[in-house]
């Protein structure tokens, strides 16, 4: 029956570049799955080890700028009379380098975190985020700083000789970040009913207890902190071949506080609560566009929808729908549902 | 396997501070393969920071634990757990959130060999392995005698179902070595009387068991052996009709009634 349903989602998400001939929309869809994937990643860190990344934006970013760079190519001076240069190279080549140094940085930052837990978590992270806007906005050499990366390539895959496709009409990118996000998610999954899931939750509702059963917390918070940069880092490489600009801003605290409010609304430490919140979180700016209500009013929207969803669903979205569902079934009969 | 009667863990000379408090002083003893050991004292004795040291939660001032000759003092309670040495802790621990039969699963960790790679590949192996834990975990709930709650959440258990679940998490880790403490705190007679038959099925499947225990009755009932600490320190050592009549222990713990019934 799940299955049944998961098919028909997939089917319809398929079906959309179809019928849906404006391409605004599709652009709306396009950046809300991007930012699905990111809060899908930070997820797997909030919600399974129960630790807050505040700077989940860095990965993000960290795989924008990598990519594009490796892309574009650059030069820069590591010492006044010695140049590192790296000529243009694919952009397929780049998206993986952007993931790959991602999930590089979650690694540094999960074995710092080696001890740190709760409010220290959320200090490392969000420092670190900082130190690398800072790094973004001033390395002008490297990152043309303010001025912004421009020009970046669009993603074009292939087999030389044969044929090339260039991913740069909408329905095009919509596929492509479609079929990262089910990537993501299935991975997510995998990792999730696995014994590295467990061992996350293990460490989210009782780490002593954890510990005495021979859990060895720190690595699998390492290993969360590595999957999820890696996938934030996915998602900000996607999104620079997408916009094909790239600058400072990508590093906006404001943007790991949308995804924060996409997983804490969809329901933290559910698989489908990043998904739900970011469709939701993502799109009704456009919606609230659409009915031509003022920018002011519509951050005000906003905020209200985001303090009822919490003052009155303060497990999130989907784990109420779920109690709601299973209430309903339960009146005639039990049921007896299989571990989730 | 290991021979009956022989050391499995030995404890030497140890000492643990808090600032200027000694909390364990001098303290050396040993549990041996198959048996029944029970830590008894008064609160504040040193018992429950002697489990604590000896599964890596504190650091000894001084002195060494070993494990089946493995040294354990420095070790991270993870790699404790790795040798078999597995506790369970004094106030009620379980993963609150989760079902009884997720807490078990997650007892079951050092049982399950999938590598983060295969995980994320979907390999058969692991879906396999997931089958096989599944199975483990029904076992252990048929040990403690909680199957049928196998689908609710361990916060909604009554207490003395919490207890066995905590049990149940532990055995999970398929201990050598399983140190308890103060399990029945807490429990009605009859509670206390059913975790007693708990501890002759835990004895009859190999595992050593160290106890830390107020409820006299049952350390009397199920000990091979009694070691009485008090203030830090092990003031007798015996059978538990040899502690039983030990003025010693009745003065520091039982209390001067006892020594008159006794005597």
């Amino acid at each position: 029956m799940t299955r049944g349903i998961t098919i028909a989602w997939l089917a319809f998400l398929l079906s959309v570049p179809l019928w849906m001939t404006d391409l605004y929309v599709l652009h709306v869809l396009i950046v809300a799955g991007i930012f699905i994937i990111a809060a899908m990643s930070l997820n797997l860190l909030l919600g399974y080890t129960g630790q807050l990344s505040l700077g989940h934006v860095a990965f993000f970013g960290i795989g924008a700028y990598v990519s594009s760079l490796v892309a574009l190519g650059f030069e820069v001076h590591v010492l006044p009379d010695w140049a590192v240069r790296l000529e243009p190279k694919p952009v397929w080549l780049g998206m993986i380098l952007g993931t790959a140094f991602a999930a590089g940085c979650g690694w540094v930052i999960g074995r710092i975190s080696f001890k740190v837990r709760g409010a220290y978590f959320v200090i490392v992270t969000v420092s670190f985020a900082e130190v690398v806007r800072l790094v973004a906005l001033n390395w002008v050499e490297l990152t043309q700083g303010p001025m912004a990366l421009n020009n970046i390539p669009a993603l074009t895959l292939g087999i030389p000789g044969l044929f090339e496709f260039t991913f740069l009409r909408k329905p095009a990118n919509y596929y492509l970040v479609l079929v990262v996000t089910v990537v993501c998610y299935v991975l997510i999954r995998r990792l999730v009913h696995s014994r590295a899931g467990r061992a996350m939750i293990a460490l989210r509702e009782n780490e002593p207890l954890a510990t005495s059963v021979g859990v060895d917390v720190t690595r699998y918070l390492v290993l969360a902190t590595v999957v999820s940069a890696a996938m934030a880092g996915a998602a900000g490489a996607l999104y620079a071949h997408y916009v094909r600009i790239v600058d400072p801003d990508v590093f906006l605290f404001i943007y790991t506080v949308t995804m924060v409010i996409m997983v804490i609304a969809g329901g933290k430490g559910t698989l489908a609560g990043p998904i739900v919140g970011g469709l939701i979180f993502g799109l009704l700016p456009e919606v609230l566009r659409g009915f031509e209500i003022k920018p002011e009013v519509q951050w005000v929207v906003y905020g209200v929808l985001m303090i009822l969803v919490v003052y009155f669903l303060p497990q999130g979205i989907v784990p109420a729908v779920r109690g709601w569902w299973e209430r309903r079934g339960r009146a005639p009969q039990a049921v007896q549902e299989a571990a989730p | 396997m290991s021979v009956q009667g022989a050391a499995a863990l030995s404890v030497e000379g140890l000492t643990i501070r808090f600032g200027g408090l000694t909390a364990v002083d001098n303290v050396s003893f040993e549990v041996r393969e198959g048996e029944v050991l029970s830590l008894i004292g008064p609160n504040g004795a040193g018992k429950t920071t002697a489990f604590n040291a000896i599964t890596g939660y504190v650091e000894a001032a001084s002195g060494e634990i070993r494990y089946r000759g493995v040294r354990l003092t420095g070790l991270a309670p993870h790699a404790i757990a790795a040798l078999g040495v597995v506790r369970t802790f004094q106030k009620t621990s379980v993963f609150a959130g989760q079902t009884v039969h997720a807490n078990v699963a997650i007892g079951l960790h050092l049982r399950s060999r999938q590598t983060p790679l295969a995980i994320l590949l979907g390999l058969p192996s692991v879906a396999r392995e997931e089958r096989q834990l599944e199975r483990e975990a029904e076992e252990v709930l048929r040990l403690v005698g909680l199957e049928a709650r196998s689908g609710d959440l361990a916060a909604s258990l009554p207490y003395g179902e919490l207890r066995l679940l905590e049990v149940a998490v532990a055995l999970a880790a398929r201990p050598k070595l399983l140190l308890l403490d103060e399990p029945v705190s807490g429990m009605n007679p009859a509670e206390t009387g059913s975790f007693m038959r708990l501890l002759a099925r835990i004895r009859a499947q190999g595992i050593t068991v160290l106890l830390v225990e107020h409820d006299m009755k049952m350390v009397m009932g199920v000990s091979d052996r009694i070691i009485c600490l008090n203030q830090g320190r092990i003031i007798a050592t015996g059978t538990p009709a040899e502690i039983q009549g030990n003025p010693e222990v009745v003065r520091a713990y039982l209390g001067e009634r006892y020594l008159h019934k006794g005597a």
